[in-house]
């Protein structure tokens, strides 16, 4: 198919090859639209958040007062930082003015005042690379007061984070721009009511703000006939782990997983089984290689097959993974990643990390499989912020799908009647 | 503490933030852009510089796992270990690193040149394992890549 985010075309981030391609046109054009009819056309277009939580952005935007004396912000989420994530960063080199002008579009949607991208204090080369983008938008007009004698006046500017997953959750991520540490914050209030110092603020996902000039450009109606009805456009699959090809593919929403993994990155090395997946991240619920057949990157399908698209990171591991490494080392990142505000996350992502690292070394106790569950439900759903869920997700299903490979590495107890007899 | 570039560039950003203490992040890393680290004098400069208690910047500094207390190696190489890294060879990575430059994940070399860390996903999942000096990436590591770039970085 045809690519739109990440388009095969030289020096794209050039602001005059940008320009040449059609670059800023949607801009142009959302300027003379009414400000609601923009966040309508987002709306019927059906995009969905493409940062994990999978919200209809044109909604969100909605939540955004129409009135306000105050002024009001956007913040573009660059943290990605999610495991198995890295497509943000596609965009950031190589697409930066798609980003951009989705921001600026989206500001004048909901009278943003200013715009934070928030990005990842590791992507410093890719932090430059934002930074030389803008300055070029600003020195061209499209950034700043009075933009293209519209009347229309915004500010964009890169905020970087400095080494924190929690920073990607959204009031954490706010609070972080405040200069204070990442604490989220406890909802409601949501950020449309109570964001950035109080004020009306919206928060999307790079990739989410890129699909914007898209939307304006081209109508609603040509946007929602790509890909998977319910969860349309074009998205980013970041496909990693062993595969032939990993990378990012743009691909309509909606393709088989099988496909992606075959068809695109080049099947597993040495034809090897897909033992299993992570469809969206690591926080995503784990699928059995043999559920497969069927299955899409899309929203939906995900969800029935027991999972989540999340930020469509596709984790592939062939038949000779070592899941209970595996999910030891994602247990360890999630407990390292706790800001500690809540009891249940702290103390549970730490008991997660520790009884399976007794698997991994041989030391679990048959007991200790049910011990995972009841330790993964009680963080579920009883904390702040979605940190939490995205711990106890991927050992709740490694648990129910390959509770074997659970039983086999346990050390299995004595049974009593042996006990007796010795006595 | 600051050189007069940097404090024009937290005069100019004022603009954009409601409050002085938004300018804590940036003004930390300006920091440690000019010194390596964030030594206890920097922090109390910040605090004064942006009218913030010197508790609150401490706070900030422990927080965030890529601002430092104390200095480190001359080349910071951080590995990633996490899932994807994991399933491409990191520990084959790591190992190398330890036996070629001699000291273990989180030490740092006796001539302060080399420090070595473990970090989690680093967004190169793709093009793994990876490991970065500073803000350069290094990815679709093998022993051999990473011979040539220990060599390459003894020279600087
Ligand atoms: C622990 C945690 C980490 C997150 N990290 C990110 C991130 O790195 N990037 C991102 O866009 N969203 C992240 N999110 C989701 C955000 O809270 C938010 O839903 C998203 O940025 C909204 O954008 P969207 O609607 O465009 O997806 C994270 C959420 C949680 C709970
Ligand atoms: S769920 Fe975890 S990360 Fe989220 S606020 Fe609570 S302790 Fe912090
Ligand atoms: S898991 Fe190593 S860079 Fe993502």
């Amino acid at each position: 198919m045809e690519k739109y985010l990440l388009p095969d075309i030289r020096d794209l981030h050039r602001i005059d090859v940008y320009e040449a391609h059609g670059g800023y046109k949607a801009f142009r054009k959302a300027l003379q639209m009414k400000t609601e009819d923009v966040t309508e056309e987002v709306k019927k277009s059906g995009l969905k958040g493409r940062g994990g939580a999978c919200f209809p952005t044109g909604l969100k935007w909605t939540f955004m007062p129409k009135q306000s004396d105050k002024p009001k912000y956007l913040c573009v989420n660059g943290d990605e930082s999610e495991p198995g994530t890295f497509k943000d960063r596609q965009i950031f080199e190589f697409n930066p003015h798609l980003m951009i002008e989705g921001t600026l579009i989206a500001a004048y949607a909901m009278g943003g005042s200013i715009s934070y991208i928030y990005v990842r204090g590791e992507y410093g080369k890719w932090i430059k690379m934002i930074e030389k983008a803008l300055h070029d938008a600003y020195a061209k007009g499209y950034i700043g007061q009075n933009i293209l004698g519209s009347g229309f006046s915004t500010e964009i500017i890169v905020h970087r984070g400095a080494g924190a997953y929690i920073c990607g959750e959204e009031s954490a991520l706010m609070n972080s721009i405040e200069g204070d540490r990442g604490y989220p914050r406890v909802k409601p209030p949501f950020p449309a009511q109570n964001g950035l110092w109080g004020r009306a603020t919206t928060i999307n996902n790079v990739e989410t703000i890129s699909n914007v000039p898209l939307i304006i450009d081209r109508g609603w109606e040509w946007y929602s006939k790509i890909g998977a009805p319910k969860y349309p456009g074009p998205i980013l699959v970041g496909v990693s782990g062993h595969v032939n090809k990993p990378g990012v593919y743009e691909l309509p929403t909606g393709v088989p997983l099988l496909e992606i993994i075959h068809k695109y990155a080049g099947g597993v090395p040495g034809n090897k089984a897909i033992k299993a997946v992570f469809p969206g991240g690591s926080s995503t619920m784990v699928l059995r290689g043999d559920q497969l057949e069927g299955v899409c990157m899309d929203a939906e399908s995900l969800k029935a097959a027991g999972s989540s698209v999340g930020t469509a990171g596709l984790i592939v591991m062939d038949e000779d993974t070592d899941l209970i490494k595996v999910i030891a080392r994602i247990a360890k990142f999630y407990y390292h990643e706790s800001c500690g505000q809540c009891t249940p996350c702290r103390e549970g992502t730490g008991w997660l990390w520790k009884i399976l690292n007794r698997f991994e070394n041989g030391e679990g106790r048959w007991e200790d499989i049910d011990l995972l569950l009841d330790v993964a439900n009680n963080v579920e759903g009883n904390t702040i912020c979605a940190l939490g869920d995205a711990a106890a997700w991927p050992v709740q299903s490694m648990v129910r799908r390959f509770r074997d490979e659970f039983e086999r590495r346990a050390k299995i107890p004595r049974p009593k009647v042996l006990e007796a007899v010795a006595v | 503490m600051l050189s007069e570039r940097n404090l024009k560039k937290l005069d100019e950003m004022k603009k954009y933030y409601q409050t002085s203490q938004s300018l804590v992040l940036p003004a930390l890393w300006m920091v440690q852009e000019e010194h390596g680290h964030i030594s206890e004098d920097a922090m109390k400069y910040v605090a004064k510089l942006l009218g913030v208690p010197f508790g609150h910047i401490l706070g900030v500094v422990t927080f965030y796992t890529m601002l430092h207390r104390k200095p480190i190696g001359r080349h910071h190489v951080e590995v990633c270990t996490n899932v994807s890294c994991m399933l491409r060879g990191a520990d084959k990575i790591v190992e190398h690193l330890e036996k070629r430059l001699g000291i273990k994940m989180g030490e740092t070399s006796r001539d302060r040149k080399w420090t070595l860390s473990e970090v989690e996903c680093m967004g190169s999942c793709g093009t793994a394992p990876m490991f970065a000096v500073g803000e350069e990436y290094y990815e679709n590591l093998t022993p051999e890549k990473i011979d040539k770039l220990i060599a390459d970085l003894e020279r600087k």
